[in-house]
């Protein structure tokens, strides 16, 4: 199975080593060649360095034999379109997208594309830590 | 008509200024807060701050009445794209116009269904292909809908077309002859209209018939 990983920061290069780990041939595409680095020293997956919002870019990686796709650079609206690109022109069944903000996440949702919110999940995770607080402190009280 | 300008630099503060001035409703959403100060010296309640993609902003500069045309003209391809499909999609505004500008991104906007759209870089090639004809075909309007394009020929002496009529032609199949110009008069061209050196014509053709329309007309 064969997956691009566009956007290699924090969360792109750790999902590229993880699916790399778990048997997947992946490819990251990055703006910045230095970011290559977060891949670690023994990566031997592929790197294209260009803008994702780039098909030609996309093609370099591969994106025509790709089985999924993840889209994760800093850019919310970068992402949006890329997965798009992905799921539209390229006609890849599994597109995943990183967006920050949840209300544009929610929307392109219900249009057809899978965004996941690190926002929201952050939100309800706290929400549900601070209850559980109140839960022991009443226990306590108790 | 109430028009939503999303991005108050060079393009939308002028756009701004000109359609107010045309006694429009407007409202500019400019995300820099230097430029945001300026324009609101000068535009006072008619400019918001923020960003345009964020639909909270959106909502405050009145997209759920929602404007009759939303402009897309902020200086990043993303941002529009997604400004003109929550705009259309998520709120039902009737008519969009994008800024395109790199135009590499054209294709993306046309995949994806954002239409119709402007792009500077483009239409000053056109207007430099337009002077300097590099291969005698000189595009003039694409109809994106209609996926067809407007293009004009200049014959001259050696062309294969010249001296013949326009029935007499072995033009390609997706390709018409519209109007032929000599001595600054047109008319429209029909089967037995002649094509002489000299003349400019104006086609209709599909894209990708380029070629076989050159070799047709001008060069054998």
């Amino acid at each position: 199975m064969k997956a691009i990983v566009v956007g290699c920061g924090r969360v792109g290069s750790r999902v590229a080593r993880q699916l790399d780990r778990s048997g997947w041939e992946v490819t990251v595409v990055d703006e910045r060649e230095d970011a290559l680095h977060r891949l670690g020293e023994n990566w031997t997956g592929g790197f294209v360095v260009g803008h994702g919002i780039d098909v030609g870019v996309l093609e370099r990686a591969g994106i025509e034999e790709a089985d999924a796709v993840v889209v994760a650079t800093n850019g919310d609206n970068t992402n949006l379109v890329i997965g798009q690109v992905a799921q539209k022109r390229f006609d890849i069944q599994c597109v995943v997208v990183r967006i920050l903000d949840p209300a544009r996440a929610e929307f392109y949702a219900t249009r057809g594309l899978r965004t996941v919110c690190p926002t929201s999940t952050a939100i309800s995770v706290l929400t549900d830590a601070v209850r559980s607080c109140e839960v022991n402190r009443e226990k306590v009280a108790g | 008509m109430y028009i939503l300008v999303a991005g108050g630099g060079k393009v939308g503060a002028n756009l701004a200024r000109a359609l107010i001035g045309m006694g429009h409703e407007v409202t500019v959403i400019e995300q820099r807060q230097d430029r945001f100060d300026k324009l609101e010296e000068e535009l006072e309640h008619q400019v918001q701050h923020g960003d345009a993609t964020e639909i909270y902003v959106l909502e405050r500069a009145g997209i759920g009445r929602p404007p009759d045309l939303v402009l897309g003209v902020t200086g990043d391809d993303e941002d529009n794209i997604v400004i003109c499909q929550i705009a259309r999609e998520k709120y039902g505004v009737p008519k969009v116009i994008a800024r395109v500008n790199d135009p590499r991104n054209q294709e993306t906007f046309d995949l994806l269904g954002i239409s119709p759209t402007v792009s500077a870089t483009s239409t000053i090639l056109a207007l430099v292909e337009h002077e300097v004809p590099e291969h005698g075909l000189i595009h003039l309007l694409d109809l994106r809908n209609e996926n067809l394009e407007i293009v004009e020929v200049q014959i001259d002496k050696s062309s294969p077309s010249a001296g013949k009529t326009v029935a007499g032609l072995s033009l390609p199949q997706e390709s018409r002859l519209i109007s032929v110009t000599r001595d600054g008069q047109s008319e429209i061209a029909v089967g037995s209209t002649k094509l002489l050196p000299g003349d400019r014509v104006l086609a209709i053709l599909k894209p990708g018939w380029e070629d076989e329309f050159r070799r047709a007309l001008i060069s054998a």
